[in-house]
């Protein structure tokens, strides 16, 4: 696919370029926590995907609006009030899901305004964070560079726990792509991965 | 049609609002013009007007397709000086100088903006104080309520004069927020991007209220005398000065209030003692009465009733049975809306709305919620924040239109 091609040209990252190859072209795509709408300017360009971004940075805001992606500032804690019921094919929450409060109402609200949510998330199953915690430390990682009294990942979780979360919420998994430092890894992903995209729907 | 040269009286409309001080990126001495309109304009009210005319200041220079046209839409007290230094008084900064000149926000080496003085206000534009041709004498009490969207079809003569068909945005803050939005309405067809800033879909019953208020300060000033005061030789200048009062209340936050004058005593007596009189005791009465008084030398009362009502009246939705998404089914622009944290005039919430139902519509929208101390003042002030969103946005615009990069940076840019 042609579109894939570019993608990868533009050097978006290994699970971003993944995200993008789920989303159909030319169909409707709710980014939350879009930061500098990389993704969105991507899916835009090589997609032609009808892009919406939330984010709650100014500056973050600044350069979706300098990107020319439509972005509005607000607070995703808040809930996803300002969209409609399945507004959007798909809803995408890339590697936020952690650092929220309320995880479940956010995978339920995004199920409500799109046809498929997409979410992304470090693996806390990582094997070297199992070591490191049996040594005594907490892990500190590319993926997680924060140290315990200043992380915002407050809602760390495994491949595991999350496909329970998701089936507890009635919510049903439609695929799922694992990675390690960009690569994407096939075999024991629950013990070899840093990271995880899933596609979820409604069921 | 004729274009004329123009003197209006004093225009200090918004010393304090701007606070900026001429700078490198100001778009120099500016003389307005005054267009004439000889076709009859109908109204909402269902009366028409037979002719009028517009005082207009425009900045940059219009390119040959017309495509780089950027259209303000002025609030309440202001007027078409928007930028730079009236050449009638050097010291008559325009409203919105530090967004729109050379390098800044709005790029004047790039659009071509104009403004316009709305048809009722009382700067140089036909208004209540102006002569009713068919009396000899001023309009008075018998020229017609308006509304935004009559507002938006004289203002639409306007573009026709200039030769534009679109206008590369239409933009405004407050009450000019809601001619922008009735622009994308009511001319779909001729807004590429519509920037509405501090602005509302409609007034409140709060804010009627404090409209009302204001309007009977007015109206039960003896020297009102019906609205004919001109005939009378006398000005409500006391109902006009608490009108002006208590708008400006509502235009700042509690908490810009408090730092500005806390209740800091005006001249208080031996050991800051009380004065026990009903005289200027705190600061901020000074403050306001000075306010009120200076508006009332300059500023129309009758265009205050006419400005107001026309503020309560604008809801767009009313014609589609209360559903503001439906209201923009037929809107083509691009939208990008503005509020500001501390704004409880016309709070985030109300542009909230708004993008909701843009949302559904269909319609591409941004929003940018700044966290900005100064309430509903603050789509006035400088903000490296705000002015990087609005400049952001024009430089996109610039980039779909292929009018080029910036050649400087100037005021108020980051």
């Amino acid at each position: 696919m042609s579109g894939q091609q570019d993608i990868l040209k533009n050097d978006l990252r290994p699970d971003l370029a993944r995200i993008a190859q789920w989303i159909e072209p030319g169909s409707r795509v709710l980014d939350l926590g879009c930061g500098d709408g990389t993704l969105l300017e991507a899916l835009r360009d090589e997609r032609q995907v009808i892009g919406a971004g939330v984010e709650i940075d100014d500056d973050r805001v600044i350069a979706c609006v300098r990107r020319g992606v439509n972005v509005i500032q607000q607070n995703l804690e808040g809930g996803l009030a300002l969209f409609d019921d399945k507004q959007f094919d798909t809803a995408v929450l890339s590697q936020t899901l952690q650092s929220m409060h309320r995880t479940e109402h956010i995978l339920r609200e995004m199920t409500r305004v799109a046809h498929q949510a997409i979410v992304s998330f470090p693996n806390f199953g990582y094997w070297r964070y199992g070591l490191t915690i049996l040594s005594g430390t907490m892990p500190v990682s590319g993926q997680m560079p924060y140290q315990w009294y200043n992380t915002p990942n407050i809602h760390l979780c495994t491949l595991r726990d999350f496909e329970t979360l998701a089936q507890d919420l009635g919510m049903k998994i439609l695929e799922r792509a694992t990675f390690n430092e960009g690569r994407e890894i096939g075999v024991l992903p629950g013990w070899r991965s840093t990271l995880a995209v899933y596609r979820i729907t409604a069921a | 049609m004729s274009a004329s040269s123009l003197r209006v009286g004093p225009n200090s409309a918004d010393v304090t609002y701007s606070s900026a001080a001429v700078d490198r990126g100001s778009v120099g001495v500016i003389t307005p013009s005054i267009l004439r309109f000889d076709t009859p304009l109908a109204l909402a009210s269902g009366q028409t007007l037979d002719a009028y005319e517009l005082a207009v200041e425009t900045y940059g220079t219009l390119n040959d397709t017309a495509s780089n046209a950027v259209l303000i839409c002025h609030a309440l007290n202001a007027s078409h000086h928007v930028a730079g230094i009236a050449a009638h008084d050097p010291k008559d900064v325009g409203w919105w100088d530090n967004m729109v000149g050379p390098g800044k926000a709005l790029d004047t080496d790039r659009f071509f903006v104009i403004g316009i003085n709305n048809l009722g206000s009382c700067f140089g534009s036909t208004g209540p104080a102006s002569i009713n041709p068919v009396t000899g004498s001023p309009w008075g009490a018998a020229f017609p309520v308006l509304t935004v969207e009559d507002w938006v079809h004289a203002q639409a003569r306007v573009a026709d004069h200039f030769g534009i068909e679109k206008f590369a945005a239409v933009m405004g803050g407050s009450l000019g927020g809601m001619q922008a939005l009735s622009w994308a309405i009511e001319c779909p067809e001729r807004v590429e991007n519509c920037i509405v800033i501090a602005s509302t879909p409609r007034l409140s019953a709060q804010n009627i209220g404090f409209n009302e208020v204001a309007r009977r300060a007015i109206i039960t000033d003896p020297d009102f005398h019906g609205g004919d005061y001109y005939a009378h030789n006398t000005v409500p200048s006391r109902g006009l000065s608490v009108a002006r009062m208590i708008g400006h209340i509502t235009y700042q936050s509690d908490d810009d209030m408090a730092e500005k004058f806390g209740r800091n005593q005006r001249a208080p007596g031996a050991d800051g003692a009380w004065r026990y009189g009903y005289d200027v005791e705190f600061e901020v009465e000074s403050y306001l009465r000075y306010q009120g008084e200076k508006f009332s030398r300059y500023f129309d009362a009758n265009t205050y009733l006419l400005i107001t009502r026309a503020l309560d009246y604008f809801d767009p939705a009313r014609s589609t049975g209360g559903d503001l998404a439906r209201a923009f089914a037929d809107a083509q622009a691009n939208f990008m809306l503005v509020s500001f944290s501390t704004d409880w005039r016309f709070p985030p919430e109300r542009s909230r709305e708004l993008v909701r139902a843009l949302l559904k519509s269909g319609r591409p929208v941004s929003y940018a919620e700044i966290d900005a101390p100064h309430g509903h003042d603050a789509f006035l002030l400088t903000d490296s924040r705000y002015h990087a969103v609005i400049g952001g946005y024009f430089d996109r615009i610039a980039l779909s239109l292929g009018l080029g990069a910036r050649h400087r940076s100037g005021g108020g840019m980051a």
